[in-house]
């Protein structure tokens, strides 16, 4: 299968497109001193945008995980959590718990 | 997270890349062979799985390209969403460089690591660059982020051809541990007060403004969540 060449389009842009943020931001990084203010509310900015967009995933997704409830994957992120401290921080615990819980709960509510 | 410092730029390098293949490359890996086999079900071929995993290097970005296009979009509002959810690469690469600069390494060689960043590589970096002496700190990064992207590049074509294999439920829980992984990094590993107050401001304004405009959502809640949070600990911070 060689696949359709709009496909390829769309790969080159969406590549471009996101590289276009990554290019500003060396160019632009290029004045901003690491101990300054003006670095500390970047870092917020990018920091609130990750969080965000992590958040609305979770709250609110998209695709695949739009078919499980927001109970079910807010369980799934709190037993990530104590699975992650409960192990002294492995974060492969925390992940696998977490991921295995959605599933399980996905489960039981589909087969029940 | 044993050792801080290494013996020399390459051995950062060697350093990075050793931390990145443990958990980091599993959990990158899982997703992407989410990923891949998602992508294979919707007509990409191989190469092109493959080449939207080293080219966009951002999984979100990469879930907008498969899921607008199966609903219609235009391809001009498929790249538009595609520049609204990676709009974070700019203050994330902004906030991450000042940390990298040295003499020793040229323009070219910043640009082309601004390639390898990715959340997994940039929330690791903020927290490890620090840490490093000034000269280490990209080869660090390249090393980190040249191995997780070299993992999610294979695990990419492996989901491309267990497409099918795997049943929904099971893919489920691919497709949520690369979020369930940013969410426990972002809770369980960053260690400043000012951060943890960005992220909350952040994970609060995220799907708020998600609710108010879909697209400009990220833009949004990273500009007031991240202000909100600065403003706090500057009018606040020193009597906490």
């Amino acid at each position: 299968m060689a696949g359709a060449p709009e496909i390829w389009v769309l790969v080159l842009a969406g590549g471009a497109a996101t590289y276009a943020w990554r290019g500003l931001g060396v160019l632009l990084s290029g004045r901003i001193e690491p101990d300054g203010e003006l670095f500390r509310w970047v870092a917020c900015v990018a920091y609130a945008m990750v969080a965000g967009l992590i958040a609305r995933i979770i709250v609110m997704p998209t695709g695949t995980l739009a078919e499980t409830l927001l109970p079910e994957r807010l369980a799934a992120c709190a037993v990530a959590l104590v699975a992650f401290y409960a192990t002294r921080r492995n974060l492969f615990a925390g992940v696998a718990a977490g991921a295995a819980s959605l599933v399980a709960l996905n489960y039981l509510r589909v087969a029940l | 997270m044993s050792e801080t410092t290494h013996s020399s730029g390459a051995a950062a390098l060697r350093g990075g890349a050793r931390e990145a293949l443990g958990v980091p490359a599993a959990v990158l890996g899982a997703g992407f062979i989410g990923y891949g086999s998602l992508a294979a079900e919707h007509g990409y071929s191989v190469a092109q799985a493959v080449a939207a995993t080293v080219l966009i290097w951002a999984l979100p970005a990469q879930l907008v390209l498969i899921e607008l296009p199966a609903l219609g979009a235009s391809l001009l509002a498929v790249i538009a969403a595609v520049m609204f959810s990676s709009a974070r690469f700019l203050p994330m690469t902004i906030s991450l460089m000042p940390l990298l600069r040295d003499s020793r390494y040229g323009a070219v060689t910043r640009y082309a690591c601004a390639q390898v960043i990715s959340m997994t590589t940039w929330a690791v970096s903020m927290q490890r660059c620090p840490l490093l002496p000034v000269e280490q700190r990209l080869p660090y990064l390249a090393g980190f982020g040249i191995a997780c992207l070299a993992v999610s590049a294979a695990c990419t074509a492996a989901g491309h051809g267990l497409a099918g294999v795997f049943p929904p439920l099971a893919r489920l829980g691919f497709v949520f541990l690369t979020p369930l992984y940013f969410f426990v990094i972002l809770v369980g590993e960053v260690r400043t007060r000012l951060a943890a107050l960005a992220l909350s401001c952040g994970a609060i304004s995220g799907p708020l403004f998600h609710l108010l405009s879909p697209e400009w959502s990220v833009v949004l809640a990273g500009f007031a969540g991240g202000s909100i949070a600065y403003w706090l600990q500057k009018a606040y911070g020193r009597r906490a």
